[in-house]
């Protein structure tokens, strides 16, 4: 019997040769990340249960990225930061992204690759549930609560239920206009948002390897979204070039055997792929966006970790090069590094920059800003009854802001070609 | 462990979601100051749609403007409890509003995880159908000895699952009792 990705990942951080599904063990951890949303609480627990002068496990291993309310003023937003800072400072830890300093990034999913931290064959877990973005570096990530966060700090290590593994398989090529969320959608809206509860989504096949490394992430982001514990691709030539690039830290790639057990299967031909949506209120809401063509919409988010990355915004700008938008649009890039690509990266001669300016969109800083709502100051935040067309990963009843408001999740392609006409608008349309 | 657990059913749908339980506007308050944390117990299930808030009626309030404090103390959930976001802050939301227990047909596995290592409450599961069963404002009895969920409005008595593996966790009180229990811190 051969062995899975993750079970080989688990069984290496559990000192087994083997792990097999559904037995529990407890995994060495290698990166803990936290945020300013769920930091502070961490910390407190921390404190009470290893006492107030105790010392984190390994501080080379605990990675800090305020990223969610940033440029806020909510008192009680701006306070977590200090207690993240304060921390910090007391702990001496070396991988901190302040704000308002140069070190400040944005997205902690997103960071996490641009910084080094996702190497793979680790084991990285976060205090945030799309924590499972870093799978596409080959490796096994997983978002945890407070509780368990605290522990770790303190101890360096977790238990974990060994998943069982689904595979899901795209051969051959995905025509131009699909990009990976519209594939992430489709395979939600087949499974259900609890299709893949407590399992791994393996992802496969020569289209997903085709993608770069920004499409994987957007892949690996939304297993969450299915109930996935973790999602993972394989390591390979395009990871470790990224990789090296970013970090000088040892790590091991590890391959799935050929006589591994899946719990599921599904085989994809990836050129009849079509763009989709979820619509309201829930990411298994799938329908093509040809059918909702009727949908008149108030608004335009491209942001995020699952659509703020320079490849989601090359693609945006590709069909808003030149024209004008017709609804609000709101370009959040997801980290400073994205920020600066929009700034120097051109296309037909002008940076992305100016042609999102151009065009009449609105430009936030990179931070999570409208994705969760957040502070009612939040950019972007819904606030009555817009209807809005978002690259997000969630359209709960008031994920951006307002109950009242309605969010069809999209690639950056259907949101951008969305903004030109007031509804939800196939790129096909826009791209030929 | 707390081997009887009474109280009153504040009954929900399929997949309320972590944004549901608490919207993520809130997150920014203390989970360790006594006085600042009863703003999580007042904002508790405040993102639910009015339609499903309280079944099968809806509308009902699971929190009466000014109080952090429910009226009801059991939560009868669907499938896929708790999907969404990683926050603690939505079992602790939840407890600090009075909650004892929860039982749902499934939950997503980050809150089941939360609900257990953090020692909130238990996150029950049974097989048999609530919805029909079970009415906002029923009077319940949970006999965890005896794995049984009573519902002394009408009599009737589900099954509740085994907890399996957490069931350790459970008994010791929290992921850090369980350490300790076993030498492990």
């Amino acid at each position: 019997m051969g062995l899975t990705i993750t079970e080989k990942i688990l069984a290496a951080h559990a000192g087994k040769d083997k792990v097999i599904p559904g037995e529990t063990i407890w995994v060495d951890v290698d990166v803990l990340m936290t945020h300013d949303v769920c930091g502070p609480g961490t910390i407190s627990i921390f404190k009470e249960q290893f006492g107030k002068n105790a010392k984190v496990f390994d501080p080379e291993k605990v990675v800090i990225i305020p990223d969610h309310y940033i440029f806020t003023s909510d008192k009680h937003a701006n306070r977590n930061i200090d207690i993240l800072r304060e921390f910090v400072s007391e702990q001496n830890l070396p991988y901190y992204y302040d704000v308002g300093t140069e070190n400040y990034k944005g997205v902690c999913h997103i960071a996490l690759a641009q910084e080094g931290h996702n190497r793979p064959g680790e084991v990285l877990f976060g205090t945030d549930s799309h924590t499972c973005t870093s799978g596409a570096f080959g490796m096994f990530s997983t978002g945890i609560g407070n509780t368990d966060a605290a522990f770790i700090l303190g101890t360096g290590k977790l238990w974990v239920k060994v998943p069982e593994t689904m595979q899901f398989e795209f051969t051959g090529k995905f025509p131009d206009y699909i990009m990976a969320k519209d594939i992430i959608l489709q395979v939600i809206g087949d499974i259900g948002v609890d299709g893949a509860t407590y399992r791994t989504m393996e992802w496969a096949g020569d289209a997903i390897m085709n993608f770069s490394m920004e499409e994987r992430m957007t892949l690996c982001n939304m297993a969450i979204e299915a109930g996935g514990k973790n999602a993972v691709i394989e390591a390979d030539e395009v990871t470790l070039k990224y990789v090296n690039k970013r970090t000088n830290k040892p790590y091991k790639t590890y391959h799935s055997d050929q006589a591994a057990n899946y719990f599921f299967k599904k085989t994809y031909n990836a050129s009849a792929m079509e763009p989709v949506v979820a619509k309201p209120h829930s990411p298994d809401n799938k329908a093509l966006v040809r059918e909702c063509s009727d949908i008149k919409i108030d608004r335009s988010y491209i942001g995020s970790c699952t659509g703020g990355k320079y490849t989601d915004f090359l693609a945006a700008a590709n069909i808003l090069y030149g024209k004008k938008v017709a609804v609000n649009t709101f370009i959040v890039p997801a980290t400073t590094e994205v920020f600066k690509d929009l700034e120097c990266k051109t296309l037909n001669g002008k940076t992305l920059l100016n042609i999102f300016k151009e065009a009449g969109c609105e430009i936030g800083d990179a931070s999570c800003a409208a994705c969760l709502g957040g502070p009612k100051d939040t950019f972007g935040r819904t606030h009555g009854t817009e209807v809005v067309v978002s690259t997000t990963n969630r359209n709960f009843p008031g994920r951006m802001g307002s109950k009242q408001s309605e969010v069809y999740l999209a690639s950056p392609y259907t949101a951008a070609a969305s903004a030109l006409t007031g509804r939800i608008t196939d790129p096909r349309e826009m791209l030929n | 462990m707390k081997q009887i657990i009474t109280g009153r059913a504040y009954v929900l749908g399929d997949d309320i979601d972590t944004d549901q339980i608490i919207p993520a506007e809130h997150l920014v308050y203390s989970l360790s100051d006594p006085e600042e944390k009863k703003n999580y117990g007042k904002f508790a299930l405040s993102g639910v749609p009015k339609i499903g808030a309280g079944l099968p009626e809806g509308n009902k309030l699971f929190v009466h403007e000014g109080k952090f404090e429910s009226e009801y103390t059991i939560i009868i959930g669907g499938k896929n409890f708790g999907c969404g976001s990683s926050r603690e802050h939505a079992p602790a939301c939840l407890k600090i509003a009075g909650i004892q227990a929860i039982v749902a047909k499934s939950y997503a596995r980050i809150f089941y995880r939360n609900s257990v290592d953090g020692g909130f409450f238990i996150p029950f599961e049974t097989l048999d159908k609530l919805l029909n069963n079970i009415t906002t404002g029923d009077s319940l009895t949970i006999n965890l000895e005896a794995g049984k969920l009573t519902n002394n409005s009408s009599g009737q008595t589900l099954k509740l699952q085994p907890l399996g593996e957490v069931v350790e966790i459970v008994k010791a009180g929290n992921i850090f009792e369980y350490a300790r229990k076993t030498g492990m811190i």
